[in-house]
C-alpha cells in the first residue's frame, strides 16, 4: 500500500525533454547530413553531366554499393563494440577465389553452394579473429592487421600465380549483379534489405543493444553483467560470414579473381562507417548510416569517372572525407556534451 | 500495520568478515545487520574497511572468513551478477552509466521487457521507467541519453536501476560526496521512499549531520574491525567521532605560525562558467590556507584552473605580483607553483614508473645537462628527498605500486618539493593515509610554511582542517562562502557555511 | 595479486626482460638460417637483407616513440608513397634535386604535423585519423603522378640507394647506415633525455603527465612531425633503391612496422618498450624475411610471417595474465587471488583500444 510513495507528481520538465529533444535532434541530423551532402553531389554532377543520372549509371553505383554496404554493415557491428576488424578484404579476396574457382573444379555445382562455401570461409575466419580478440583479450586492432596478413599470405599461397577467369563461370553466377527488378537491380534490393534487418536488430534486440552498451562504457557493461566476450565474439563471426558472401558477390562482379581481389577494401569500409556516423570508439552510431556512407563513396567515385576526373582522386577525397567527418562529429560531439551538462547544472541548482 | 524496525528479522548479516590482500589486512572483523524498512549509516575513517565491506557485499570480492546472510540464509557471492541476484545494489560515488544510450535502457539492458518474437517493446521500458522514477519522487526524463547527466541524476538512474531489479538492501557509498544542497534534500525523499517501500539502505558517509538526519541506526568501524552498533537517536557527533578515532587525539599545537609574509598568490575573480564564479583569495608566503567544502563545491576545479590544467573564462591569477598565463602548468612551474592533485593513483604519480622516476619527473629539466639527464644527479636527488620526507621503499628502482598509500602520497611530494616551489597546492593530502603518515605530512606542511612557502590545502577533513591552517575559506556550489581564522573556527560553523544552513556573509 | 609486469620488469633482473627473449630469439634465426643456407650470414646476403628492410626498419624507430606515447600511425606509409610521387613528379618537372629534397621535407613535416594537430588539439584518436590521412596522402600520392612513372634518376642517387657504404667490405647499405645512426639518436633521446622520460610518461599515465606539467600536446605533435620527416626521407631511399618513382610505392609497409614495432616489445598500450627492442625486432623480421627467401618460399605470402610474429608477440606480453585467469579456473576449493583495484570498472584489452 505504500507502493507508490509520491511526494510529488513528476511532471516532465520542459527541460529535461529539451534535452532528450536536443541528443535525438543532433544524432538524425548526422544521418540526414550524408543525405543532404549525397543529394548535393548528385545535382552537382548531374548539372554538369546528365549522364550520371542515366539508368545504367545508377545500377552501376547501386551494385558498387552493395559490396561496400555489405561489408559494412557487418564493421558496423564490429565497431559499434568499440573493435575493429581490418580483416575483411583479405577474407574477402580468399573467399572470392576459392569459391569462383569451385566453378570450374565441379561442373554444374548449384550457385548456392558455392554462396555456403564463401560463407563458410568467412565464418571460418570470423571465428578465429573473434576467439583471438574476446578470449584472448588481445586489441582487435592489432589482432585483425595480423589476420590480415595471415589470410592474404595463405590466398596468395593458394592462388600461386592464377587466378580464375570469367568464362570459367557460369553465366546465371555473373548475371546476378546484372538481373533488375523495374530498373532497379535484385542485389541492390536484396541488400537492402538485408541491411535493413541488420538496422533492426541492433535497434531492436536485446543482444544488438548489448553491443550498444559495450562500446559505450566496458567496464559498465561488464559490472552489469553482459557477457562481453560472447557478444564481441559473434560480432566478429558475423563480420566474417559476411565478408565472405560478400567474396562471391565479387566474383560475380567481377568475374577474374586473383590474389589481389579485396585488397585495401577494410579501409573503404572502415572509411565508410566512420563517414556514416559511427563512432570509432563505438556506442553510437547506425548500420543505415554506415550504409549510406558507403553510397556516397560509390556516388562520388562514380561522379568522378563521369566527370572525367581521374579516379586518381577518389581515395584522396575518401581521406579527406573521413578526417572531416570525424572532426565534425567531435566538435558536435564536445558541444552537445557540454550544452546537456549546463542544462543538468542549471536545473539542479 | 508495519512493525518497527527493531522487531524485523534482518535481511542481510554480515558476520566477522575478514578479507586481506597479500600482507595488507583491510578487514579484520567486518560486521553488519540491516533490518528491512531502515536507514542504517556505516562510518568510519578512510581506511576503517568501510569500503572493503562493501565490495564484499557487492560481490566483487570474497571473504577470507566469516559469513554473509541474506534473508536468514548463508550465501557467497562470487560475483556483483549474484550480489545483484540476491537482492543487494550498490549505487558507487561514480556511477557506471552507457552514454550513448537512453536512462530507460540503462536501468533495462539485457533485461528490456519484450514484444512476441523477442523484439524490445520500447514503449513499455519507457513506461516502466517512467514509473520507477514517479515511485521515486524524482522527474527524469526516461528517453533522454545518458551523456551529460550530472552526478545527481546518474546516482538517481543508478537507483532506479537497483528498484527495477527488485532490490532489498541498496547500499549507497558515499552518495552525497558531490551533490549540491537541493540534490542532497531531493536523494534524502528517495531514500524515504525505499524505506517506506521495505528496503533496507546502507549509508555510508563523512558527513556526520547527514547520518543523524536520515538514519535509523549506525555503525562505527575502525581500523578494519566493527566498534558498535547503535540507534542514532541517544547518540551524539561526538560519540561517534570519538568511536571512529578511538582515542583522545592530543591537542596538536602547530606552534606559533611565523608572521605571514608578503601575498604569494592572489587570485581575484576567477570564474569558470557552470563550475565556479568570481572567487578570490590570497595565500601569503608562510600562511596555510583550507579550502573547505563539500565535494562538488569546486575547490578541486578552482586549484586545477589557477594550476594551469583547466581553462578559466574571466578573473586573474598573480604570483609574486605577476600575472600568470592562464591553462598554462608550464607557466605555473616556471613562477614557482606546485600541485599535489587529488587522485593519487591516476593523477599524482606513473604507477609503472620507480619511486625515484616518479621523484624526479618534475625536475628532469634540472637535472639535464648537455640535453642527458644525469643518472647519478637523478638517483641524489630522490634518495635526498626520500630522507628527508622519510619514505619507506625496498628500492629507489621498485615501481611505485609498490608502496603503501601514505608513502606514495610523499613521494608525489618530494616530486613537488624537489622544485623548492613558492606556493603548493594540495588537494586532500591525506586522503586514503594511515594515521601516522597523516601526522608527518601534517608536520611536513606546517615545517614548509615555516620556511616560508605559501600553501592553499583542499580538504574535506575537518579535524586536519582544523589542526593545520591559519585561515579557512568555505567554498560552496562554485562561490567562497565563509572565511574564518582559526581561532574562529568551530567544525559546525565550516560544516554549516559549506552546506548553506547558515547564511555567512563573506 | 599487487605483483604486475611492471613490477616484475622493474625488479626481475635482466633474463626475464622482453629484449632478452627477443636476443634469444634473434640468435635462433640466426642459426636456423644458416643451417638452412650457408650464405645466409655472408656479407653480401647482409648486404641484400638491408636493402630490402632499410625503409621499413628507419621508419620503425618514430613509430616506436610514437606507440611509447600511446599514439599510433598508419600514415608512414603513405608518407614514403607520397614522397616517393613528388620526387618523380618534380624531376619530371626538371626541378634541381636540392630543391626536391626541401620539398619533400615540408611536406613531410606538414603531413606530419597534420597528424599532430588533429590529434593533440581537436582530439581525435590517433587510429582514425592515421587512417584517413592514409587514405589521403596515398590518394595524393595518385593523384601526383597517376599511371606514369618515373624512373629516369641520374645515377648518382640511385648508387645511394644500392651501393655500399665505402669502407665498410660491401655488406653496408646507406639505409642500413641511417638506420643506425638514427637508432642511435632515437635510442639517446627516448633513454636518457627528459623529452624520452616525458614519452614513457604520458604513454603510461596521461593525466599524471600532464599533472607534472609534461607538454603532452608539444611532444605529441612533435613526434607525429619527426615520423613524417623521416618517412619521407625513407621515401626518396626507396625510390632511390628501385630507381622508380610510381603512385603505389610503398603501400601496405605500415603493416610491417607496427608488426616489427610490437614484436620489439613496445606495448600497443603505451609506455613500455625500449630502442634496442626495436632493434632486435628489426634484426628478426629481417632474418625471418630472409630466410625465407633464402629456403625458396613465395615472399609475397612472407605476410603469413610478419602476422604470425605480431600475433606471437601480443599473446606473449598476454601470457602471464592468462596464467593467473587459468588459475582463476580452478576448482572451487580454491579461491582466486583479486587485487584492491578489481571489479570496478577495471578495463580489459578488447574495450580500452579497437
Amino acid at each position: 500500500m505504500t507502493d507508490t510513495l509520491l511526494r510529488r507528481e513528476p511532471p516532465e520538465t520542459p527541460a529535461e525533454t529539451g534535452s532528450r529533444r536536443l541528443a535525438e535532434r543532433v544524432s538524425r541530423i548526422r544521418e540526414s547530413g550524408i543525405i543532404v551532402v549525397l543529394a548535393l553531389f548528385v545535382a552537382v554532377t548531374a548539372g554538369v553531366q546528365p549522364r550520371f543520372l542515366s539508368v545504367t549509371n545508377i545500377q552501376f553505383v547501386l551494385v558498387n554499393t552493395t559490396i561496400y554496404a555489405l561489408l559494412a554493415l557487418g564493421e558496423t557491428m564490429v565497431v559499434i563494440s568499440r573493435n575493429v576488424d581490418l580483416s575483411v578484404g583479405s577474407v574477402l579476396g580468399m573467399s572470392a577465389y576459392l569459391s569462383a574457382s569451385l566453378f570450374g573444379q565441379h561442373h554444374g555445382i548449384p550457385i548456392p553452394v558455392v554462396f555456403l562455401v564463401g560463407l563458410g570461409i568467412g565464418l571460418g575466419w570470423g571465428i578465429v579473429n573473434g576467439l583471438l580478440v574476446a578470449a584472448g583479450r588481445v586489441p582487435s586492432l592489432v589482432v585483425t592487421l595480423a589476420t590480415l596478413y595471415i589470410i592474404r599470405g595463405v590466398d596468395i599461397l593458394i592462388v600461386g600465380g592464377g587466378m580464375v577467369t570469367a568464362n570459367t563461370l557460369p553465366g546465371s553466377f555473373t548475371d546476378i549483379p546484372k538481373d533488375t527488378v523495374g530498373g532497379i537491380p535484385d542485389l541492390a534490393i536484396a541488400v537492402a534489405a538485408v541491411i535493413a534487418a541488420g538496422a533492426y536488430y541492433l535497434r531492436s534486440f536485446r543482444s544488438g543493444r548489448e553491443l550498444y552498451a559495450i562500446g559505450s562504457n566496458p567496464g559498465a557493461a561488464r559490472l552489469a553483467g553482459i557477457t562481453i566476450g560472447g557478444r564481441v565474439f559473434t560480432a566478429f563471426a558475423v563480420s566474417g560470414a559476411i565478408a565472405g558472401v560478400v567474396g562471391v558477390l565479387w566474383a560475380a562482379q567481377y568475374g577474374t579473381v586473383d590474389s589481389t581481389a579485396g585488397t585495401g577494401y577494410e579501409l573503404t569500409v572502415v572509411t565508410a562507417v566512420v563517414v556514416g556516423g559511427v563512432a570509432i570508439f563505438g556506442g553510437s552510431g547506425s548500420a543505415v548510416g554506415a550504409a549510406l556512407g558507403a553510397l556516397l563513396l560509390s556516388t562520388i567515385n562514380s561522379a568522378l569517372y563521369v566527370l572525367g576526373i581521374s579516379d586518381f582522386w577518389d581515395q584522396a577525397i575518401a581521406g579527406f572525407l573521413l578526417l572531416l567527418a570525424i572532426t565534425i562529429d567531435r566538435i558536435i560531439s564536445v558541444r552537445l556534451t557540454a550544452a546537456l551538462r549546463l542544462r543538468s547544472t542549471r536545473r539542479a541548482t | 500495520m508495519e512493525k518497527a524496525p527493531d522487531e524485523l528479522k534482518p535481511v542481510l548479516e554480515l558476520r566477522h568478515a575478514a578479507k586481506s590482500f597479500g600482507a595488507v589486512q583491510a578487514l579484520v572483523d567486518g560486521s553488519i545487520e540491516l533490518r528491512p524498512g531502515e536507514a542504517h549509516a556505516l562510518v568510519g575513517e578512510n581506511g576503517a574497511g568501510k569500503s572493503t565491506l562493501v565490495k564484499i557485499l557487492a560481490g566483487v570480492y570474497q571473504p577470507d572468513a566469516g559469513s554473509l546472510l541474506v534473508d536468514g540464509r548463508e550465501v557467497v557471492l562470487h560475483s556483483p551478477a549474484m550480489a545483484l541476484a540476491a537482492g543487494i545494489a550498490v549505487i558507487y560515488q561514480e556511477p557506471t552509466l552507457f552514454p550513448d544510450l537512453t536512462v530507460a535502457e540503462n536501468i533495462f539492458i539485457g533485461r528490456q521487457p519484450l514484444l512476441p518474437g523477442r523484439r524490445i517493446d520500447r514503449r513499455a521500458m519507457l513506461a516502466e521507467a517512467g514509473a520507477i522514477f514517479g515511485r521515486l519522487g524524482v522527474p527524469l526524463d526516461p528517453g533522454r541519453i545518458a551523456r551529460g547527466l550530472s552526478i545527481a541524476d546518474q546516482q538517481i538512474v543508478e537507483i532506479g536501476k537497483a528498484l527495477s531489479l527488485n532490490a532489498r538492501i541498496i547500499v549507497m557509498d558515499e552518495p552525497t560526496a558531490a551533490l549540491s544542497a537541493a540534490e542532497v534534500d531531493r536523494l534524502f525523499d528517495v531514500v524515504r521512499a525505499l524505506r517506506s517501500a521495505g528496503a533496507a539502505v546502507l549509508f555510508i558517509s563523512h558527513r556526520l549531520e547527514e547520518v543523524f538526519a536520515i538514519c535509523q541506526r549506525v555503525t562505527v568501524m575502525r581500523d578494519g574491525a566493527h566498534v558498535f552498533t547503535r540507534p542514532v537517536a541517544g547518540l551524539a557527533a561526538d560519540d561517534l567521532v570519538r568511536a571512529m578515532v578511538g582515542r583522545e587525539l592530543a591537542a596538536w599545537q602547530a606552534g606559533l605560525p611565523a608572521a605571514p609574509g608578503e601575498a604569494i598568490l592572489q587570485v581575484k575573480r576567477l570564474t569558470r562558467e557552470g563550475v565556479f564564479v568570481d572567487v578570490s583569495l590570497t595565500v601569503r608566503a608562510g600562511e596555510i590556507v583550507a579550502l573547505a567544502g563539500l565535494v562538488g563545491s569546486g575547490r578541486t576545479e578552482v586549484a586545477r584552473a589557477i594550476f594551469g590544467i583547466d581553462r578559466y573564462d574571466a578573473g586573474t591569477v598573480a604570483v609574486r605580483g605577476r600575472d600568470l598565463r592562464r591553462a598554462s602548468p608550464t607557466a605555473a612551474m616556471a613562477a614557482g607553483v606546485g600541485f599535489v592533485p587529488e587522485d593519487r593513483r591516476q593523477q599524482g604519480l606513473v604507477m609503472e614508473m620507480s619511486v625515484q622516476q616518479n621523484i624526479a619527473l618534475a625536475s628532469l629539466r634540472q637535472l639535464r645537462q648537455a640535453w642527458l639527464i644525469r643518472a647519478a644527479a637523478e638517483s641524489r636527488l630522490a634518495t635526498d628527498w626520500a630522507i628527508r620526507l622519510k619514505i619507506r621503499y625496498g628500492r629507489l628502482t621498485d615501481s611505485v605500486a609498490m608502496l603503501s598509500g601514505g608513502n606514495q602520497q610523499k613521494v608525489v611530494l618530494a616530486k613537488w618539493l624537489a622544485r623548492r616551489p613558492a606556493v603548493l597546492i594540495v588537494d586532500e593530502p591525506t586522503r586514503g593515509i594511515d594515521v601516522a603518515t597523516k601526522a608527518e605530512v601534517h608536520q611536513l606542511l606546517v615545517k614548509l610554511a615555516q620556511d616560508g612557502v605559501g600553501i592553499l590545502m583542499i580538504s574535506s577533513e575537518l579535524p586536519e582542517v582544523l589542526r593545520v591552517s591559519d585561515r579557512i575559506l568555505v567554498m560552496r556550489e562554485g562561490r567562497l562562502a565563509a572565511e574564518y581564522s582559526r581561532a574562529q573556527a568551530t567544525e559546525e560553523e565550516i560544516m554549516s557555511a559549506a552546506t548553506g544552513q547558515q547564511a555567512q556573509a563573506l | 595479486m599487487r605483483l604486475n609486469l611492471a613490477e616484475m620488469r622493474a625488479r626481475a633482473p635482466w633474463a626475464l626482460r622482453w629484449e632478452t627473449g627477443l636476443a634469444i630469439i634473434v640468435v635462433i634465426i640466426g642459426v636456423i638460417g644458416t643451417a638452412a643456407s650457408p650464405s645466409f650470414l655472408t656479407s653480401n646476403n647482409l648486404f641484400n637483407l638491408g636493402l630490402s628492410n632499410g625503409e621499413i626498419a628507419i621508419m620503425t624507430l618514430p613509430m616506436a616513440l610514437i606507440v611509447i606515447s600511446g599514439e599510433i600511425d598508419l600514415s608512414v606509409s603513405s608518407i614514403l608513397g607520397m614522397s616517393s610521387c613528388l620526387l618523380g613528379f618534380l624531376w619530371s618537372r626538371h626541378w634541381p634535386m636540392i630543391a626536391i629534397f626541401v620539398v619533400i621535407a615540408v611536406v613531410g613535416i606538414a603531413a606530419g604535423a597534420i597528424n599532430g594537430l588533429l590529434v593533440t588539439r581537436v582530439g581525435l584518436p590517433s587510429l582514425a585519423v592515421t587512417i584517413g590521412t592514409l587514405t589521403l596522402y596515398a590518394g595524393i600520392a595518385e593523384i601526383l603522378l597517376g599511371p606514369r612513372t618515373v624512373a629516369n634518376f641520374p645515377a648518382a642517387y640511385t648508387n645511394l640507394g644500392v651501393n655500399a657504404v665505402p669502407y665498410t667490405g660491401n655488406a653496408v647499405t646507406y639505409s642500413t647506415a641511417i638506420f643506425v645512426a638514427l637508432a642511435v639518436i632515437f635510442g639517446v633521446v627516448l633513454h636518457m633525455t627528459p623529452a624520452g622520460r616525458s614519452i614513457y610518461a604520458m604513454g603510461a599515465s596521461p593525466e599524471a603527465a600532464l599533472f607534472a606539467g609534461i607538454r603532452v600536446k608539444r611532444i605529441k605533435t612533435m613526434l607525429f612531425i619527426v615520423s613524417g620527416l623521416v618517412c619521407s626521407l625513407a621515401g626518396v631511399l626507396y625510390t632511390f633503391r628501385l630507381s622508380t618513382a610510381v603512385a603505389d610505392n610503398g603501400v601496405g609497409l605500415e603493416l610491417d612496422v607496427v608488426a616489427i614495432v610490437l614484436v620489439g616489445g613496445i606495448s600497443i598500450f603505451g609506455g613500455q618498450g625500449s630502442i634496442p627492442g626495436v632493434v632486435l625486432g628489426v634484426l628478426a623480421f629481417a632474418g625471418i624475411q630472409n630466410a625465407l627467401l633464402l629456403t625458396n618460399f613465395n615472399q609475397e605470402a612472407s605476410g603469413i610471417v610478419a602476422g604470425g610474429l605480431l600475433l606471437l608477440s601480443v599473446f606473449g606480453r598476454n601470457a602471464g595474465s592468462y596464467a593467473r585467469r587459468l588459475r582463476e579456473w580452478a576448482p572451487a576449493g580454491r579461491r582466486p587471488t583479486e587485487s584492491p583495484a578489481a571489479g570496478q570498472g577495471a578495463q580489459a584489452a578488447t574495450e580500452s583500444r579497437p
